[in-house]
């Protein structure tokens, strides 16, 4: 827990020294590690796959759902209205009573207001409508709540982000910090900035998750993965959250 | 599965020459990969995209499963005559979408 | 290092998952395909134009632009181009049959490329001359090898 909040410190540190001194801020999106080719994919919106998730996350936004008979822009009015909440999530949800992540809120929204049947995690549905929601915040910093209980779960993720799992015995820090810019065989150690999520990764050909990434990485190093939605994964989005604080929101990004 | 995007002039002018990009998806499964239970996924791609304007072809394009998941197409067709831009994708397993649009020549 | 396992352990723990698993086409299979287009008639390089990044970081999704330079009139049309690959399963990739409202003989498209290997476009032209290119294209990491989720 120390060492995580030392961690979040030593990264707002790094980055209020840098922008104090005019210096780049020594974070990377792993954008700018990537090859040129999938940044031009990137770059050119009707080129990058993820628009065939979004027009089905808008379909879904004004479709009726449930039996309650509403659709999200019957509460929400347009999707401009989402404009900054990807940038804020996860965030302490009071009618819940804890830290929920944007699919976490979406899905609430799902059940309880809309009294619709709950969607499978990453199933196709559900990964369009929080594609086409973050979309709407593409461009804003991310801006983590300051608040006590998403701090809470932030302290918990940065003590799972440090922490030594699986058969490999490695901790998400040790490749995502400490070896950050060398390579695993041919590839860039990103830092492992969440500014992209849903991401379109060409390794799944389709969009996924922040959560379905965390499970490859713990899969890769043979830990059993943490279960979709649960408060480890939905700690840890809060810790890389703040961690990324004031990077830019690129959703749909495309990684390898 | 989403409609197929297609982008494309409305308007353009006579004997020009205009681009027309296409999206759509689909898992282009090689018929090559295992499965998580260790058994290779059957073959289910996209096999044919055509393209005809004003009733011609512009193109006839066979697909095999090196082409890319949610298979994307960029082409180029002259503009002879006004007319419907028709696109039809067939495939595997009876895949089957099309799209068109009316685009005007002046 | 402070890290609890060697560098080598590292790596290959990941490449458990990434072992290929399919037999490959060979720069054999490939000259065989090809010549099942060409036949025994004359190919000359030049006129195209094949564009691929030539270091890719994931296989998968490789963007390609092919450009056959072409009048694309009745007198001078291309009436085919077919891409071909040397270390995929299969050596095909695609072919295009261009018909009479075809603006230019060019297309751009994203394909997938297992290894590190080469990719050659045929074209063939209306007078029934054949024009071919290639490109070698450097894969960092391989298509279709992570079957775990």
């Amino acid at each position: 827990m120390k060492q995580g909040s030392a961690a979040v410190a030593f990264f707002a540190l790094l980055a209020a020294t840098a922008l104090a001194q005019g210096i780049a801020d020594p974070r990377r999106s792993g954008f700018d590690d990537m090859g040129t080719a999938l940044q031009a994919i990137q770059r050119d919106d009707f080129s990058n796959p993820a628009a065939l998730w979004l027009a089905e996350g808008e379909s879904a936004w004004n479709r009726q759902a449930g039996s309650a008979g509403k659709s999200c822009a019957d509460c929400h009015g347009g999707p401009e209205n989402m404009r900054g909440v990807a940038a804020r999530y996860p965030a302490y949800d009071t009618m819940l009573g804890r830290v929920v992540n944007l699919d976490g809120k979406i899905e609430d929204c799902r059940i309880r207001r809309q009294k619709a049947d709950p969607l499978p995690h990453e199933s196709r549905a559900r990964v369009a409508l929080e594609a086409f929601v973050a979309r709407q915040s593409r461009g804003l910093p991310i801006v983590p709540p300051d608040e006590p209980n998403v701090g809470a779960a932030a302290a918990a993720g940065s003590a799972l982000f440090t922490r030594r799992m699986g058969q490999l015995d490695l901790s998400c820090a040790q490749c995502h910090e400490q070896r950050a810019g060398q390579r695993l065989a041919g590839s860039i150690i990103p830092q492992g900035h969440p500014t992209g999520y849903p991401v379109y990764r060409s390794e799944w050909q389709s969009v996924g998750t922040l959560q379905r990434r965390l499970r490859n990485c713990m899969i890769g190093v043979r830990a059993e993965a943490f279960a979709y939605g649960s408060p480890e994964f939905v700690a840890l989005e809060a810790f890389l959250m703040r961690r990324a604080a004031g990077m830019t929101i690129e959703t749909p990004a495309v990684r390898p | 599965m989403a409609a197929p995007l297609v982008n494309a002039p409305k308007r353009v002018r006579r004997g020009e020459v205009f681009e027309v990009r296409t999206l759509i998806s689909h898992p282009m499964e090689t018929g090559f990969r295992p499965g998580t239970n260790g058994t290779i996924i059957p073959r289910d791609i996209i096999e044919h995209v055509r393209c005809r304007f004003a009733g011609e072809t512009v193109l006839d394009m066979a697909l095999s499963p090196a082409v890319s998941a949610n298979p994307y197409l960029v082409f180029y067709v002259r503009a002879d005559a006004g007319g419907a831009l028709e696109m039809e994708w067939t495939g595997d397993k009876g895949f089957s979408a099309s799209y068109s649009t009316a685009i005007v020549v002046e | 290092m402070n890290v609890g396992c060697t560098r080598r352990a590292f790596a290959g723990g990941f490449a458990v998952a990434l072992l290929p698993l399919a037999a490959n086409a060979t720069p054999e299979t490939m000259r065989e395909a090809i010549r099942e287009v060409t036949g025994d008639r004359a190919v000359r390089g030049g006129r195209i134009v094949l564009d691929i990044q030539p270091l890719i970081d994931n296989g998968n999704t490789v963007p390609m632009r092919v450009r056959v330079e072409s009048a694309m009139t009745d007198g001078d049309r291309v009436t085919a181009l077919h891409v071909f690959n040397e270390k995929n399963p299969q050596p095909h990739v695609l072919s295009v049959r261009f018909g009479p409202r075809a603006g230019r003989a060019e297309i751009a498209t994203r394909i997938k490329l297992a290894d590190t290997q080469k990719v050659v476009a045929v074209a063939e032209m209306s007078d029934g001359s054949l024009w071919t290119a290639g490109i070698d294209v450097i894969v960092t990491i391989a298509a279709c090898i992570e079957g775990l989720e």
